[in-house]
């Protein structure tokens, strides 16, 4: 990692969003992103109010640190169920190949027969929303993509020498994957990882724009941007804090994607 | 011959498969909502209807058969062109989706042609000399294409555009092709535009990657020596041979494409069928919703078969083997 700049500055802009979003999780922010105060409307940046306020005279400073921590979290759950559920496919279907690979092939086909957004934007319309259920919505987007990932490497890895020999010493087949398998495919995934959180988050974003996110006054970047679109001449402040802050945490994650590809060397990278 | 033949057979029979899957992913996603067509359709005063009616709707509807029946009576209503009909817009979805689907693939088209003219000369660029501050610029272009939401760059282009140059050609009623080709076209550049520059970026990527690889083959040394112009080089020893994965990523690129023109369609009031969906979400129209969005999934099947063809054509190594 040290080798690669693009990847250092990714873990820099990410430490730093990261601290904004255990601020809010800790609820230290400085004012209260859901509480409304009419008086204080439309108030420009400043030292009281650091990315003014919005319509409402809420902080936009604490609305966007808080849609921060409500994106990321909402990523990193859809990522690791789909890292879980996709590898262990993957994984299954490449081992024990036959009916297993073709079950789980045919699935993955169906997944990507969709559109990556319209499949996220029907599962969010038809599931009760909330954070989860939203994560739910975009894990199921990246499931085939962590299966197809690791499939391939793992049809290769079963052909050679040391799994075979465990094989050969009578060691269960859920041993050999999780021990001898997966630890040799361990790179290409997390290369996947950091790829599809940045997805994750543009998903997220995407879908609160839209209406059909975390629903409100749960402050999210895609909604607080959806709402200063009428508001640019008026307090431009409410919608460049979100936007430049989305955009940063999509260049963070993409810049630690691309440094981990080239400092561990994986060459594939999955589809979106 | 036959070879060829029999995988194009087979091809076609899988996408029939994953088509098949398609809908009754989409049949059993719209199931799951809770309530149904009438309570879709009436709200709470559904709540004021007495057994009897409840039972005639129901029939009416046919939710009174079988999930089964159901679902493959409504698959076979798709073969014979009944899609269903929305009772918004007065009009059957069939008529909805012939009138949109047109415009999003004109949306689509420009949106590919505008990417390749930036992202294959862009990532060309960035190839002719690795680690120059061409390449780190060309770097810096698909990180951006690929970082900002195709929802910021629409609202902010179009606030940006209307206010300072008074550009605003989707502030008024939209034109096809057909009605008014001038501001059809003015009306589609900024979608495009947005579309565009996010496919950019992967296919700058792809570009960069496969010239990179071309251009140090021995044919390329050899065509230099015999003394092949550098521009002619360049385009049709270096670029004709990188085509493949270009043309790949071109095709990938289109499932992102139609996602994408859900929330642009959406932001530039573009009538396309992105916006037929989230406004068949937004009103609780299932009929509309399920069977647009099984359009949508085989026009991307059909698009991945296309490609799929396609780079046999462009390189005929593939698929001989």
């Amino acid at each position: 990692m040290r080798r690669s700049p693009a990847g250092v500055a990714g873990v820099v802009i990410l430490a730093l969003l990261a601290v904004v979003a255990v601020l809010s999780y800790a609820g230290l922010l400085p004012y209260d992103p859901v509480a409304q105060h009419p008086p204080s409307r439309f108030l420009g940046p400043s030292g009281a109010h650091l990315f003014g306020t919005d319509q409402f005279g809420r902080d936009v400073f604490s609305r966007v640190a808080a849609g921060v921590g409500n994106s990321a979290l909402i990523a990193v759950v859809a990522v690791a169920f789909a890292t879980v559920v996709g590898t262990l496919g993957g994984l299954v279907a490449g081992f024990y190949r036959g009916v297993a690979d073709g079950a789980i092939g045919g699935v993955t086909n169906v997944l990507f027969a969709f559109p990556p957004l319209l499949l996220a934007l029907s599962l969010a319309s038809v599931l009760e929303r909330n954070w989860f259920t939203i994560a739910v919505a975009i894990a199921v987007v990246y499931v085939p993509i962590f299966i197809r990932v690791t499939r391939g490497p793992v049809l290769s890895l079963r052909e050679i020498e040391y799994v075979k020999a465990a094989v050969s010493t009578g060691q269960s087949r859920w041993q050999i994957m999780l021990r001898h398998v997966l630890p040799n495919i361990t790179s290409i995934i997390v290369v996947q990882v950091a790829l599809s959180l940045s997805w994750a988050v543009l998903t997220e974003a995407s879908l609160s724009f839209l209406g059909l996110g975390t629903p409100p006054p749960a402050p999210s970047l895609g909604s607080m941007i959806f709402e200063a679109r009428s508001l640019v001449f008026v307090a431009p402040w409410t919608l460049i804090a979100p936007g430049v802050v989305v955009v940063l945490l999509v260049v963070g994650l993409n810049l630690l994607g691309d440094g981990l590809r080239d400092t561990l060397d994986v060459r594939n990278r999955g589809d979106r | 011959m036959t070879v060829l033949r029999n995988r194009f057979v087979r091809r076609v029979a899988e996408t029939a498969g994953i088509l098949f899957g398609v809908a009754v992913l989409v049949f059993v996603m719209l199931r799951a909502i809770p309530g149904d067509q009438i309570t879709a359709g009436l709200g709470t005063e559904a709540a004021a209807l007495t057994p009897a009616q409840r039972q005639a709707l129901e029939q009416y509807y046919g939710l009174d058969q079988p999930l089964v029946t159901q679902f493959f009576s409504w698959l076979g209503n798709m073969f014979t062109g009944n899609f269903g009909y929305s009772a918004r817009s007065q009009q059957s979805v069939l008529e909805l989706t012939m009138n949109a689907l047109p415009v999003t693939f004109e949306l689509a088209v420009l949106s590919i042609v505008l990417a390749l003219l930036i992202g294959v000369p862009l990532g060309m660029l960035a190839a002719s000399r690795p680690n120059s501050v061409r390449d780190a610029a060309g770097q810096a272009v698909s990180l951006a294409g690929l970082s900002i939401p195709a929802f910021l760059l629409a609202t902010t282009l179009l606030s940006v555009f209307a206010a300072s140059f008074g550009f605003n050609p989707n502030g008024q009623g939209f034109a096809t092709l057909l009605e008014d080709p001038l501001l059809n076209l003015r009306q589609m550049l900024l979608p495009a535009l947005v579309l565009g520059f996010g496919i950019a970026a992967p296919i700058l990527r792809t570009t960069r990657t496969a010239v990179l690889e071309v251009r140090s083959d021995d044919f390329v040394r050899t065509a230099r020596a015999k003394g092949v112009p550098e521009r002619r080089l360049q385009v049709r020893h270096v670029l004709g041979n990188a085509l493949v994965p270009i043309v790949t990523m071109t095709g990938l690129q289109f499932g992102y494409l139609l996602g994408g023109a859900v929330v642009v369609e959406q932001i530039f009031s573009v009538p396309g069928i992105g916006r037929q969906v989230l406004l068949g979400i937004q009103q609780k129209e299932y009929a509309v919703v399920q069977s647009t969005v099984l359009v949508i999934a085989l026009a991307f099947v059909l698009v991945n078969l296309v490609t799929d063809l396609l780079y046999r054509v462009i390189d005929p190594r593939v698929g001989a083997s």
